[in-house]
């Protein structure tokens, strides 16, 4: 996988770290962050959600044969597992999908599980529902491309929260064909735009 | 050793009826005796007659199911009781055994005593036995079935040898009914009209032929118990007592070429009462440095009351697993460290919630893939689509719209959208073989509609029962 320098030092995640991410391209985001690197992901779900990640759709992102999907009862079981799993280091990369905020004492235990077994969390958040302890944060949405090809995948990734960094926002596009992930310019900014400035 | 009454003394044993008793079994729609005791027979009845006649032969018949299983179970165990008498025992059709006891008799003074102490104890365990000797198996066969324990051959009924229906009604019909009369025919003839199975019984029963007897080995028992002189109650202390017993159970799997699925861990506290802590491993295993770590969690849960006195550790599934070589590269990790990781997961939400998925072949996007546990599966690729697909499926979730394009605006989770482009229609018919009640709308026209707001999303049209869904989110 290619990523497109302009997003170094934020993306690929720093690993040993747990993030956070939300918004409506949170799935998309989780599933080329566990892409950049290898090994089987661990995808931690609670079972009663009715929104289901499609493995098909999955497949141009992210392999979907490397997917541990692991269903559970109720958020503090998610919790559990996850510790349990960041801290083992048999799966590098762990996705936990949470629906109630995390106080500072779990995001805190999630944290240090990453950093004793050497792994990457990444938790898909409802909107505002952030932990303090999170190394970083992003809002992922898609974007809408009027001059983009029928499949576009173009989309704004923001990080709202950076413990090493500053906050800033990019227009990624992820291109299955070729595995690169690219930065492109805003679509006001680019020359030959109706509305671009000057 | 011939069992007459084999499946009845089995549950007679368990609980004892005065009179007449029969199991029955259902064959072809119709429920027939499949065994009964002395007093049914003695009413008039017989093995194979339906239950109704029987009823009717006898009003005061007490009935129960037939259980073959069990009653190749019960002769399983008689066979293990069986070697006392000697090392070479095998099991002899559904109702029988066989006993090689050349070299035994000795020991329990001779033949003759040998027998009376069989007949002795089958009698004070409610067991029927009909015993035969020979120096052949044919002749013990003979014996057992079809007369006294020492009677002479030649003189018993063709029967005796072991022939089915047809070729003794056939012996009969030319006069043949004693095995003495078949010994002394001229033997061409009787190959030519009955084949060569009539002369080989012969043959093996009166010795000329030697038949070999099967002894059957113990199935492996994988379980190991420890009992204690004082009661331990620490957990350090349970898992030493348990790692003591995981080192000879993982020699014993490795012996066999097996490894544990299942393993339970019995404590047995000094009250009488009993815990139970149950692992179920996420792939076959036998090295116990990885198996003890993961009996942590269940054995810190354990209420060791006033002390733990006895462990005991059978592994209850075991699964064959060969001996195999380690590869010398291309896997950067150690292998297993995911079984591993999978089974402690599983112990806290159950293995099969660890989940994998798998390509399945179907145009209807929910089952495309399929869903199965980790633990019982391996990982296959081949996820290739025609059309791209969402990344988030969900139940279909109805927009008020009409017409069979796209609305231009329309609200969904009560946002509004304002379609930007809209891509198809790519039209899927449900399957009719399968019955799905999410599909009873008939035909669907999904369009993947990019919505100026950003997200893009697949809609569907039901052209046979106006609608329109959203059903789920690309990236």
């Amino acid at each position: 996988m290619w990523i497109d320098p302009a997003l170094s030092g934020c993306f690929p995640l720093r690993q040993t770290r747990v993030h956070e991410v939300c918004g409506p391209g949170a799935a998309a985001f989780c599933a080329l962050a566990a892409a950049s690197g290898t090994g089987p992901v661990l995808w931690v779900v609670e079972s009663h959600r009715t929104e289901r990640l499609n493995p098909v759709g999955l497949a141009p992102l992210l392999p979907p044969e490397r997917v541990l999907m692991v269903r559970t009862g109720s958020q503090t079981d998610s919790l559990a597992v996850a510790e349990e799993a960041l801290k083992d280091g048999a799966a590098p990369f762990v996705a936990i999908e949470i629906s109630a905020p995390l106080d500072l004492r779990e995001g805190r235990r999630l944290q240090l599980a990453a950093r004793a077994g050497g792994t990457t969390g990444l938790c898909l958040i409802p909107e505002g529902m952030g932990s303090n302890a999170a190394e970083t944060r992003w809002r992922a949405a898609p974007l809408f491309d009027p001059t983009g090809a029928m499949d576009s995948t173009l989309m704004r990734w923001e990080i709202i929260k950076n413990k090493e960094g500053t906050i800033r926002a990019w227009h990624v596009r992820w291109t299955p064909e070729t595995g690169g992930l690219h930065v492109v310019s805003p679509v006001a900014e680019r020359p030959g735009s109706q509305d671009a400035p000057g | 050793m011939w069992f007459p009454r084999l499946p009845s003394d089995r549950v007679l044993r368990t609980r004892p009826v005065d009179g007449p008793f029969a199991l029955t079994q259902t064959l072809a729609n119709t429920q027939r005796l499949y065994d009964l005791n002395r007093a049914a027979e003695q009413q008039g009845l017989h093995r194979g007659m339906s239950y109704a006649d029987a009823r009717a032969f006898c009003p005061d018949l007490i009935s129960h199911p037939a259980r073959p299983d069990l009653d190749a179970r019960f002769l399983a165990a008689l066979r293990r009781w069986a070697t006392r008498y000697c090392p070479w025992v095998g099991i002899d059709g559904a109702d029988g055994l066989v006993l090689d006891v050349t070299g035994a008799t000795h020991l329990w003074g001779g033949t003759a005593a040998m027998l009376d102490d069989m007949c002795a104890r089958a009698a004070r365990a409610g067991l029927d036995l009909r015993l035969g000797q020979g120096a052949t198996r044919g002749a013990a066969w003979a014996r057992a079935h079809h007369g006294e324990p020492d009677a002479p051959l030649a003189t018993l009924p063709v029967a005796a040898l072991r022939l089915d229906e047809a070729t003794v009604t056939g012996l009969q019909r030319l006069g043949l009914r004693r095995i003495g009369d078949l010994d002394a025919t001229p033997r061409a003839p009787l190959t030519r009209r009955f084949g060569p199975q009539v002369l080989l019984r012969l043959d093996q029963a009166l010795g000329r032929v030697s038949e070999p007897l099967n002894p059957q080995g113990e199935p492996p028992h994988f379980g190991l118990r420890m009992t204690f002189p004082e009661p331990i109650g620490l957990v350090g202390d349970v898992m030493a007592a348990t790692e003591r017993l995981l080192i000879p159970l993982c020699d014993k799997l490795r012996l066999h070429e097996a490894g544990a699925r299942r393993l339970m861990l019995t404590l047995r506290r000094v009250d009488q009462g009993s815990q139970q802590i149950e692992l179920r491993l996420a792939a076959p295993m036998r090295e116990a440095p990885r198996i003890l770590p993961l009996f942590e969690r269940g054995v810190a849960e354990v209420d060791a009351g006033f002390g733990i006195d006895q462990i005991r550790i059978e592994a209850v599934q075991v699964e064959p697993l060969p001996v195999q070589q380690i590869g010398t590269g291309a896997a950067g990790q150690t292998p297993g460290r995911v079984e591993d990781l999978m089974t402690r997961i599983g112990t806290r939400i159950g293995l099969e919630n660890v989940q994998r998925f798998l390509p399945a072949d179907s145009h209807i996007p929910e089952r495309a893939f399929s869903i199965a546990s980790a633990a019982y599966s391996t990982a296959e690729s081949g996820w290739a689509s025609v059309n791209p697909r969402p990344l988030r499926l969900f139940p279909p979730e109805a927009i008020g719209a009409s017409g069979n394009t796209p609305p231009e605006r329309f609200r969904w989770r009560r946002v509004s959208f304002i379609t930007g482009r809209a891509t198809g229609p790519e039209r899927i018919a449900p399957e009719w073989w399968l019955d799905d009640d999410a599909w009873r709308s008939g035909i669907r026209d999904y369009w993947r509609v990019e919505t100026r707001q950003g997200r893009r999303l697949w809609l569907f049209h039901t052209p046979q029962n106006p609608g329109w869904f959203v059903q789920g989110e690309f990236a």
